[in-house]
């Protein structure tokens, strides 16, 4: 995955923030793998082999393959808990992620972290956060390290629309723009922070005009269209290289299951849920659309997830077959 | 009628201060508002205003002087129709107040108490000279031989930068190293501390200095579920090398939600070392071996201790390690445990007790966190009494740790419990007879050190 996309990277030249053929297919993979891994995820939860809390990303799969289509390899990335697609997204290794799931030793943080802790020095990607809002100060630090140090670097910070409320958002969003420091915030507005819609949470429900006051810009885009995504995340991604400072992203997009395994989503309908999976799925969007342009065939589609089914169901048997980490970890890894 | 106008204190923890300039002279009409003196305190200069009208009869206290008392009367103000040369100068002018600029030469005094104690350091090379500096002198010195080595180091706080620190303690540091590594932040801990962990999981080692730690509680989630638990969740992978600092526990009269020891908060979390030096050495040499540290490391100071001058050695680059106590005086007959500005408690009850024949060995923990029970273990084993001092409440002190510990591992030495003595169980008072009341004594530490040796 992280070979293909470096193709998107360096293949995307022009000036119109078009993603070209190649890149589209690799969308449509990179959110597919998303799909199946988090299905497969909820189905091991089901069966008790992963524990404790595990928020699925399902729906949410264009913000991150259109964002992470946009990084160099000098970037960074941090999220919060739902955090499954990003490590994927970010080239993690799907079985390191799913037997951190299932608390092995072959897991990203040896079993220790779990579904909301793991992190990849090698990918640039800072956790796995399980505080709400405690990321973006994070994010922001990371950004100033890179100007610091002069290395060209742009954070990708992606918090949801629960966090968009803490107060730590508005703290970092100052010395952001205060000190001009490359990151974007990426406000992933999947409608509900929890159990509680955006209206009766927000008293500003528009987030990408949450930085008017710091006189940060914000663009609201359809989380759902990775081609928005993707050419909204170009745009913000430059403008923070070229050192003006952060930006705003609002993604409005949708989580089909409950916030967390253990979540009734007792708050929304049905009927709710099933028209935006009929209508706005991001999936069978971009497959659609690959389609009638010629892109690819209905089979292409089909052999491509059927490969995409084998890594998964791969990563779940390593995952199910690894072992607990020995018992001597439980003190290793405390203090250096 | 004349007035006196006495030294003002312009802080909390003032005491005393030099008189810079005079802004007026002798003869001069002076109306409230006016300003009439510049002072300098531990902290900062302050500009001292005139609040009655009247004319300047006498200068007492010739400019330049240091270590003038608060309250001491430094001017004499006149009513108008008076003859201000023919004043004369009040008795009440203190003998201690040198009033000729010679004299005021020769009382170059520091500003706070000296302790005139030899620190034993088998580290050091024989024969290696030491020089008298602050507290607050030996931290500064400490960031700034750390930035000097190393480009990743940097300062981020509050009024760190162009106010030179709230407390002073990173007076200069902007001069020399420039706002890109000694930065002011906006009043916004929690804020600030997150960016700094961030930056340390990017390759930085930065010095999050907050004004004080009773502050910090905004920025408590940062500190322990950033930067504490990362490398343990990250299996390692990830980790943040980044120092906490600033003034911790009580100053003086400055009521509840600004008098707070930490001490037993921060020692509690595994991932964090925790260090509250006492003596301007060991604030210097732990300080740079924190910022060196790869774990974060959370650095109490106290403020009212950051006026006291100590020997430190002349060396360079004086690192020690940390997680060791150090036993300031040995002694037979109890041990008295403290860290931080306790440690000038139990100096001066060893010396009240030795007059009473009760030989007390001390230890200053030095470091919280990894905590050093092998050497109060060993004192321990000599004494067979233990009394621990700290300025924190009793429940869950660092005081209750140690008491437990001994009692695991060295019951069979003691002849006497493990006993504390805390700050009391209160929020801390404003009112001056309730904040001294609210605080461990030396008195206190007397008391409780007779009784564990069953003499009343």
């Amino acid at each position: 995955m992280s070979e293909a996309k470096k193709a998107v990277v360096t293949g995307v030249n022009n000036a119109v923030a078009t993603p070209n053929s190649v890149s589209l297919k690799t969308f449509y993979s990179d959110m597919l793998l998303i799909r199946r891994f988090e299905e497969r995820a909820g189905q091991l939860y089901g069966m008790g082999l992963i524990g404790g809390f595990c928020h699925l990303y399902i729906g949410q799969e264009a913000v991150v393959v259109g964002m992470q289509a946009n990084i160099a390899p000098q970037d960074q990335i941090i999220t919060a808990y739902r955090d499954h697609g990003h490590m994927l997204a970010c080239g993690m290794d799907p079985k390191g992620v799913m037997a951190e799931l299932t608390g092995r030793s072959t897991g990203y943080s040896k079993g220790k972290g779990g579904s909301m802790h793991m992190f990849s020095s090698e990918k640039h990607f800072f956790g796995g956060h399980g505080i709400v809002g405690a990321q973006i100060p994070l994010g922001t630090g990371l950004a100033f390290a890179d100007k610091y140090r002069n290395t060209g670097g742009v954070t990708l910070t992606y918090l949801g629309d629960g966090a968009a409320n803490q107060g730590q958002v508005y703290e970092s969003f100052n010395m952001a723009q205060l000190w001009k420091l490359p990151v974007v915030y990426i406000i992933e507005n999947n409608q509900y922070a929890m159990g509680t819609s955006v209206d009766r949470s927000s008293a500003q429900t528009q987030f990408y005009k949450r930085g008017v006051s710091f006189n940060i810009p914000g663009e609201e885009v359809d989380g759902m269209d990775v081609e928005a995504v993707y050419a909204a995340g170009r745009k913000a991604v430059e403008y923070c290289r070229s050192g003006n400072g952060p930006m705003i992203l609002e993604m409005k997009t949708y989580r089909y299951r409950g916030h967390s395994m253990s979540d009734p989503a007792k708050y929304r309908t049905r009927e709710e849920v099933q028209t935006v999976r009929e209508k706005r799925d991001p999936i069978e969007h971009l497959g659609q659309k690959l389609v009638s342009r010629g892109i690819a065939t209905e089979d292409e589609l089909k052999a491509m997830d059927k490969d995409i089914r084998l890594v998964v169901n791969t990563a779940a048997e390593f995952a199910i077959e690894s072992p607990e980490p020995d018992l001597a970890e439980l003190f290793t890894d405390v203090i250096a | 009628m004349s007035t006196q106008i006495l030294m003002p204190a312009l802080s909390p923890t003032m005491e005393e201060g030099k008189l810079a300039k005079w802004l007026v002279k002798e003869g001069d009409a002076v109306k409230s508002g006016d300003i009439l003196a510049e002072i300098e305190t531990d902290k900062a200069t302050m500009e001292f205003e005139a609040v009655d009208e009247g004319r300047i009869g006498k200068i007492l206290v010739a400019e330049g002087t240091e270590g003038v008392k608060v309250n001491a009367p430094i001017a004499v103000l006149v009513g108008d129709g008076e003859d201000a040369r023919a004043t004369a100068a009040p008795k009440a002018a203190p003998a201690s107040v040198p009033t000729t600029p010679a004299a005021a030469k020769a009382a170059q005094v520091p500003v706070a108490q000296t302790v005139p104690i030899k620190l034993e350091d088998p580290s050091l090379p024989e024969g290696t000279e030491f020089v008298t500096m602050t507290v607050r002198e030996a931290l500064r010195d400490a960031m700034a031989e750390e930035m000097r080595r190393d480009d990743t180091v940097f300062l981020m706080g509050e009024e760190v930068a162009q106010y030179q620190g709230a407390y002073k303690v990173s007076q200069g540091l902007l001069e020399e190293f420039g706002a890109r590594r000694v930065i002011d932040t906006p009043i916004t801990e929690q804020g600030f501390a997150g960016l700094g962990v961030g930056a340390a999981f990017n390759g930085l080692k930065p010095i999050v200095e907050f004004m004080t730690w009773n502050f910090a509680m905004q920025a408590i989630d940062q500190i322990i579920n950033s930067a504490a638990k990362t490398r343990y969740m990250s299996g390692g992978q990830m980790h943040s090398p980044i120092v906490f600092r600033g003034p911790n526990g009580p100053a003086a009269r400055v009521g509840a939600q600004h008098s707070q020891d930490y001490s037993a908060w921060y020692a509690h979390v595994p991932g964090l070392k925790v260090i509250s030096p006492y003596f301007a050495a060991d604030a210097k040499a732990l300080l740079k071996a924190a910022i060196r540290d790869p774990n974060p490391v959370v650095f109490l100071e106290n403020e009212i201790v950051y006026g006291r001058s100590f020997p430190v050695p002349k060396i360079d680059d004086y690192v020690l390690p940390i997680g060791k106590a150090r036993v300031v005086r040995p002694g037979r007959d109890v041990t008295l445990v403290a860290h931080s500005i306790c440690v000038g408690l139990i100096l001066e009850a060893a010396e009240a007790l030795a007059q009473e024949g009760i030989d007390a060995e001390l230890i200053d923990l030095r470091t919280l966190r990894p905590l050093d029970t092998e050497t109060v273990i060993e004192s321990v084993k000599k004494t067979n009494r233990i009394v621990t001092v700290e300025q924190g409440w009793p429940i869950c002190s660092i005081g209750s740790e140690i008491a437990s510990q001994m009692v695991e591992k060295a019951f069979d030495w003691l002849d006497a419990p493990p006993t504390k003595v805390t700050g009391k169980d209160v929020p801390m008072p404003y009112a001056a007879n309730l904040e001294k009341l609210a605080l461990p004594t030396v008195d206190d530490i007397i008391s409780a050190a007779k009784a564990v040796c069953y003499r009343a």
